[in-house]
């Protein structure tokens, strides 16, 4: 697949106006807890860096691989995980579920040659915007150091794989095994 | 790509200065029309105020003139407006469900402060609504029926009010109490400020009501163990605890607790300055009139022997053979006033309660006071029989104290004023009052604390340092005896070292000990001090995130009784609402699984922990019932076959937003988006 760039990626090392390498990353937030976290920072106009764009699904649960393969075949340079506390998912224990997919996804992407830390998972409680805004900004600092990931953009890393794995397959390309 | 047939409406609202001084919302609006029209925007406008009538009504008018097909607003939280504008759409003929909010306010301008960076994400999030929008189907809300019985969890002065409330209107309750008798912590006071009503007067007669009402079934000694369901439905189990008396024998004669020969320290009621039997009532307005014998302490389970209580019983109605039993129930809604427990000043070692006999909590002072408590309402010292010439009262005992808590506990300040009038009533003592500040913002609160000050009390303004009986002084000898309070006196700016003979500690409210079971049990949410987080603090006080849980009283956080006992009727106020319709709208967020795809293989079947998925053996397929579903969508990914779609979080949504999101650089810009 050779995806053209017409335009700066987002995750080269300086955009087309020369400043500092800005890592753009995707969030998933859960409904009942991180997303809430979110609001409640905001709510209080607790200040965090800008790079993360969230994406709210009713549970960390819900939180397909291939969501996460496909955030960085699309240009993001980290994607954050975010959910109720263990013990205290809306939904029970699917939060549990999310952190064995996380475990072993992250396995996957170092296999796949990104560096695990482009994947963070952090619990935050509707009551933590405070804890929510300084996750963020504590990952954002981390993959800002690892610098642009730029997978599927410039071809400085062996997108291919990944590309198929998120596209074309679908939910189906995930092991069956790391989800059950 | 189906996003070119539709025809989708931009709403960038400004919110005032809210999102307008940190996004540049004109830009951001005129991009979403220039480089997302190949995305089927049609129209991109904004808006002041877009959930003023007037910016809806632009909302449903472009709906009803340009045939839009989607629309997608950027404000604040969905969590927010989300209703409002599904609202406008449904109005105007377009399924409420392709709308779709994105959130610009507290994700993006309340929480940055670079312009340009702000700008940029709020282009990238309405990129992702767009794409997201286009894949929405057009669904139709889950309409579940209200099971028009209630439960109500805490028997105090909140839950009261709610059952009553409720009941009242005609619909069945469970109340369900821990203690032997309903009541809680009023119950327990000698008068309520300000008015100095008395607290028996008042709450006595609404308990007996509660006892007697034809709608409510008391469940006392007993307690909540599982919560099965969801908003309309739910099935409760309640354990209730052996009592060891027959309720449909028993009088109420008190013969009972009479005869019984062991006493113990009643450290709940009299808050451990008082005795109780083992066989008792906690005291003698309980509802309802059944005492109950306290296994644990009777000899008769200890030894073997003793039965007085069989023996002396007109009726017959002592039953050592009870067991406890668990009692299933279904309501459609439940109410948590689960209440409070006082901070445990011990914790404040420097203050000396529990090393320093006189040194009393405010509960002990509460159980003093009242005339029916251990001392027949005599304000005396530990002994029992000195009457103190000197009481100092100390505010904010394990409150405003970011070594314990951080949060003010609202009605010690005005507890403290009635001390000190309480003390001024029944004594002829000095009376002083140490304070960080007087919070008193109630109806007729700052009244009652000018009419204090005019009684004569002292206030000593800073927080106490310390309460010993050590002198240090020569100027002290004096006082041999009795108790020294030292304190900062901010306001005179010295150090004071004050003699009294009688502390008063007003300690704070905590959230109950086991408030995070409770949490989890009715799986709802608890802030990290452990008060229950409503849904919205400002206009949703009393519901919980969880459809079908509402909380009253204290369980929300320290509140005086008029605040408890308005919770209480607002939650009954909610679900008498939703008891009158018989059935309500749910969000249709399920998964559904495609059977032509399912291999069997049931990968998904112990994921659910709702039991939702049902295998069908004889057809090799498995299924998600509706009705069990709460649209977790934890099954979805783990299928290997992609047979599980959830509907309002489809793979398609999710996927297309992430496209969207990612089409705007760091900086702003569009990026040539990567064919998926």
């Amino acid at each position: 697949m050779s995806a053209t760039t017409t335009q700066a990626p987002v995750g080269a090392a300086t955009d087309s106006a020369g400043a500092a390498f800005e890592p753009v990353m995707i969030g998933f937030t859960c409904n009942w807890c991180s997303y809430r976290a979110a609001d409640l920072a905001g709510t209080a106009r607790i200040k965090y860096p800008p790079n993360v764009r969230l994406i709210r699904l009713m549970c960390s649960g819900r939180l397909d691989p291939a969501f996460v393969l496909k955030a960085f075949a699309g240009g993001a340079d980290g994607v954050m995980v975010s959910g109720c506390w263990p013990g205290e998912c809306h939904y029970i224990e699917q939060n549990i579920k999310a952190l064995r997919r996380f475990v072993l996804l992250r396995r996957v992407i170092e296999a796949m040659g990104i560096e695990p830390a482009r994947l963070q998972l952090v619990w935050a409680s509707a009551a933590e915007g405070q804890r929510f805004a300084h996750e963020v900004g504590r990952i954002v600092e981390e993959v800002r150091a690892l610098g642009p990931l730029g997978w599927g953009r410039d071809g400085a890393r062996p997108h291919e794989s990944i590309a198929a794995v998120s596209t074309a397959a679908g939910p189906a390309a995930v092991p069956a095994e790391v989800t059950a | 790509m189906s996003s070119a047939q539709e025809r989708i409406g931009v709403y960038v609202c400004h919110c005032g200065s809210n999102i307008a001084a940190t996004v540049d919302v004109e830009a951001v609006s005129e991009w979403a029309g220039e480089e997302l029209a190949d995305r089927g925007v049609v129209i991109a406008r904004n808006d002041k105020f877009m959930c003023s009538s007037s910016g809806q009504e632009v909302v449903e008018k472009d709906i009803a003139e340009l045939g839009l097909t989607r629309v997608v607003v950027a404000a604040c939280s969905p969590h927010m407006h989300e209703k409002t504008f599904r609202g406008a759409c449904a109005r105007a003929g377009l399924n409420p469900y392709l709308c779709e909010l994105v959130s610009i306010r507290e994700q993006v301008s309340w929480v940055h402060t670079d312009r340009e960076a702000a700008t940029a994400k709020a282009k990238a999030v309405i990129a992702g609504g767009v794409l997201r929008v286009a894949e929405q189907v057009p669904l139709e809300p889950l309409r579940v029926p209200i099971h028009p019985a209630t439960l109500v969890v805490g028997g105090g002065i909140a839950g009261i009010s709610a059952a009553l409330e409720i009941a009242d209107a005609g619909f069945a309750v469970h109340l369900v109490e821990r203690q032997p008798s309903i009541g809680g912590h009023m119950a327990q006071f000698d008068k309520t400020f300000p008015t100095l009503d008395c607290a028996a007067c008042i709450l006595t007669p609404r308990m007996v009501e509660a006892g007697m009402h034809k709608n409510i079934t008391l469940h006392t000694w007993s307690e909540v163990t599982d919560v099965k369901g969801y908003v309309g439905n739910f099935t409760v189990t309640i354990k209730e605890r052996a009592r060891y008396i027959n309720a449909e024998l028993c009088t109420g004669c008190g013969i009972c607790q009479e005869k019984c020969p062991i006493r113990v320290q009643d450290n709940v009621f009299e808050a451990g300055l008082g005795f109780r039997k083992v066989a008792y009532l906690p005291f003698p307005q309980a509802v309802p009139k059944y005492p109950v014998i306290d296994g644990p302490n009777c000899t008769y389970f200890e030894k073997g022997t003793c039965k007085a209580c069989e023996k002396f019983c007109p009726t017959d109605a002592i039953d050592f053979t009870q067991v406890d039993k668990d009692v299933v129930v279904e309501v459609g809604n439940i109410v948590l006033a689960t209440g409070f427990e006082l901070f445990d000043a011990r914790r404040i070692e420097q203050y000396g309660y529990g090393r320093l006999p006189n040194v009393f909590t405010s509960l002990e002072f509460e159980r003093m006071s009242n005339a029916a408590g251990p001392t027949n309402g005599r304000i005396v010292l530990r002994d029992g029989v000195t009457e103190p010439k000197t009481v100092g009262i100390v505010h904010c005992v394990g409150s405003r104290d970011r070594n314990y808590n951080a949060y003010c506990s609202a009605i010690c300040c005005m507890q403290s004023l009635k001390f000190a009038h309480l003390v001024g009533e029944h004594t002829d003592a000095t009376i002083y009052n140490f304070y960080i500040d007087i919070r008193a913002g109630g109806k007729a609160y700052d009244e009652f604390y000018q009419r204090v000050l005019e009684e004569g009390t002292i206030f000593v303004r800073g927080r106490v340092a310390e309460v010993t009986d050590t002198l240090r002084l020569p100027a002290e000898a004096a006082d041999e005896g009795r108790l020294m309070i030292q304190v900062e006196d901010t306001l005179a700016g010295k150090q004071r070292r004050i003699p009294v003979d009688m502390v008063v500690l007003s300690a704070g409210l905590e959230p109950p000990a086991d408030a995070k079971e409770t949490a989890r049990l009715f799986g709802i949410s608890c802030s990290s001090d452990g008060w229950v987080i409503e849904r919205h603090p400002k206009l949703d006080p009393v519901a919980t995130m969880t459809d079908g849980v509402f909380a009253a009283g204290c369980a929300l956080g320290p509140r005086d009784i008029p605040a408890s006992v308005s919770n209480g009727a607002a939650a009954a106020a909610r679900i008498l609402g939703r008891i009158q319709q018989k059935e309500m709208a749910l969000e249709p967020v399920r998964a559904s699984v495609d059977e032509a795809r399912c291999s069997g293989c049931r990968i998904c079947n112990d994921l659910c922990p709702y039991n939702a998925i049902i295998f069908h053996a004889d057809r090799m397929v498995t299924e998600v019932n509706p009705a069990l579903c709460q649209g977790c969508g934890t099954c979805i990914p783990a299928c290997p076959a992609g047979a599980i779609s959830g509907t309002g979080f489809s793979d398609a949504q999710i996927l297309s937003q992430i496209e969207g999101l990612l089409m705007v650089s760091a900086s702003g810009q569009l990026r040539e988006v990567v064919p998926a």
